[in-house]
């Protein structure tokens, strides 16, 4: 794997939407009333999205800050050497627009690195194999998402309240229709982290947890039932898809998070062959 | 369904509150992007007594930090209006500006301004920043670069810009807060 890779894929998402996104915005478009506003803004965002494909042109100016998983088994400085120069020249290249700024003084570091970025969250290989998935995520809806630590008294009724709650105070703000990220359980980090992971996973492709698909099902019509809609033009579709992740916790805890995606959720799964090849996933 | 109107850069008060919610409009000539930190800048020198570099009467401000490469923008969408909503009566005040373009509507203090100083406020489709940019013909000119690119003035020539629907006018009208019965509760 090159740096040339790594800022290749990171092209790839910022111009072209996944297939499942798109169809999930075009069956979202047909749903609304015609002649709505609602119905316009969906109309404008597929536009931007085929315009965006064909012309190779990044489909938000706001490019993200850019959150890497990577499953292997050591290299995690080679590969995180790999990710910073691919980076870089990514923000030349593709172009990306420069996001990161120090918080404080709010100075601009202008390449898209610097203290502690890119977010990378490693994780051992099951069977050796180099696999990873990139998320360009906007901040218009990273700034409405939110992390708690729940009572552990009513599991299940606890996260829908904390979930649909996070989502109706978010309002117009994050660009609905959004996908919803969930993280349940681990610890307050994990969760969150949790919660990013869930967005790496198709919008057509349920859980492989019988419960967890009932739930995700479940928030999703009570998230719609909401009535926000597209860009909060009131309407049918506030989401297009609530995606969870479950890990154990302490036995005194509910940790729960909710990571807000823009309606432009772009992500990319590859695996990294033995000659350096990637591959593609979903 | 509102009416369409087509908008030059330069807008005065009749024609501003002829303007009603739901109105789409399109919007040709020059618009300068500004958002949270450009602001807070503007609003230390106008309340210092001083003049900014460039002259917002009659203008459109966008709620935008751009992607722009050398001479081009790239994409050019707009960012959530609500974090200037804290300064954005004051900024209308101080410069005259007359139309705001953004995105996830505003909030109180804004319509107040809106009203009392004859402005509306607008919003293009979220997200939609690579069909944004292709109306954009144009950089004039661009202020305070030293904010970082995304927060840095940048005077745009645009054609065509749109649709931006008015969704707060200068009647006290807010689109949102007529779509209440359908929207349980949003804080947008």
């Amino acid at each position: 794997m090159k740096p040339e890779n790594i800022a290749d894929l990171i092209r790839i998402i910022e111009c072209q939407i996944p297939r499942d996104v798109e169809s999930a915005l075009e069956r979202c478009r047909e749903e609304e009333e015609e002649g709505s506003i609602s119905r316009q803004v969906l109309e404008a965002i597929l536009e931007n999205i085929r315009y965006a494909r064909e012309n190779g042109i990044p489909m938000c100016q706001d490019t993200g800050s850019l959150v890497f998983f990577v499953s292997a088994n050591g290299m995690c400085s080679k590969i995180r050497n790999t990710i910073m120069e691919g980076i870089a020249m990514a923000t030349e290249r593709v172009p990306l627009r420069a996001n990161i700024v120090d918080p404080f003084s709010r100075r601009n570091t202008g390449n898209n690195l610097g203290r502690g970025n890119p977010i990378i969250h490693f994780e051992p290989s099951p069977d050796g194999a180099v696999r990873a998935g990139i998320l360009a995520k906007g901040a218009g809806s990273e700034n409405v998402s939110a992390v708690t630590m729940l009572d552990p008294d009513r599991p299940v009724e606890g996260v829908k309240e904390f979930v649909v709650q996070t989502v109706r105070k978010a309002g117009a703000k994050p660009c609905p229709p959004i996908v919803v990220g969930i993280g349940v359980g681990g610890s307050l980090d994990e969760a969150a982290i949790l919660s990013k992971k869930a967005l790496m996973r198709r919008l057509d492709k349920p859980s492989e947890d019988v419960f967890t698909g009932l739930l995700e099902a479940e928030l999703l019509r009570e998230i719609n039932a909401l009535g926000i809609g597209p860009m909060g033009f009131g309407g049918k579709n506030t989401a297009l898809g609530v995606r969870m992740e479950v890990a154990d916790c302490h036995t005194a805890s509910l940790p729960v998070a909710v990571s807000i995606q823009c309606w432009a959720l772009r992500r990319i799964s590859f695996e990294v062959m033995k000659d350096g090849a990637i591959l593609r996933g979903d | 369904m509102g009416k369409t109107y087509m908008l030059s850069g330069r807008i005065g008060e009749s024609e501003i509150d002829q303007l009603q919610v739901g109105d789409a409009l399109y919007i040709t000539g020059e618009i300068f992007t500004m958002r949270d930190q450009a602001h807070l800048k503007a609003l230390a020198i106008l309340r210092s007594g001083g003049d900014l570099p460039f002259d917002l009467r009659g203008g459109i401000i966008y709620h935008c930090g751009p992607l722009v490469q050398g001479t081009k923008v790239i994409s050019a969408g707009p960012t959530t209006s609500m974090r200037m909503e804290k300064v954005e009566g004051e900024i209308i005040a101080g410069t005259g500006a007359k139309c705001i373009i953004g995105k996830g509507g505003m909030g109180a203090g804004t319509l107040g301004a809106l009203s009392k100083y004859h402005a509306v406020y607008t919003e293009y489709p979220g997200g939609a920043g690579a069909l944004a940019a292709k109306a954009v013909v144009g950089i004039r000119a661009v202020y305070w670069k030293e904010l970082g690119d995304p927060e840095a003035v940048w005077a745009l020539e645009v054609k065509n810009l749109g649709p931006c629907f008015v969704t707060m006018d200068s009647h006290g009208r807010t689109l949102r807060d007529e779509l209440k019965s359908s929207i349980h509760g949003s804080q947008a």
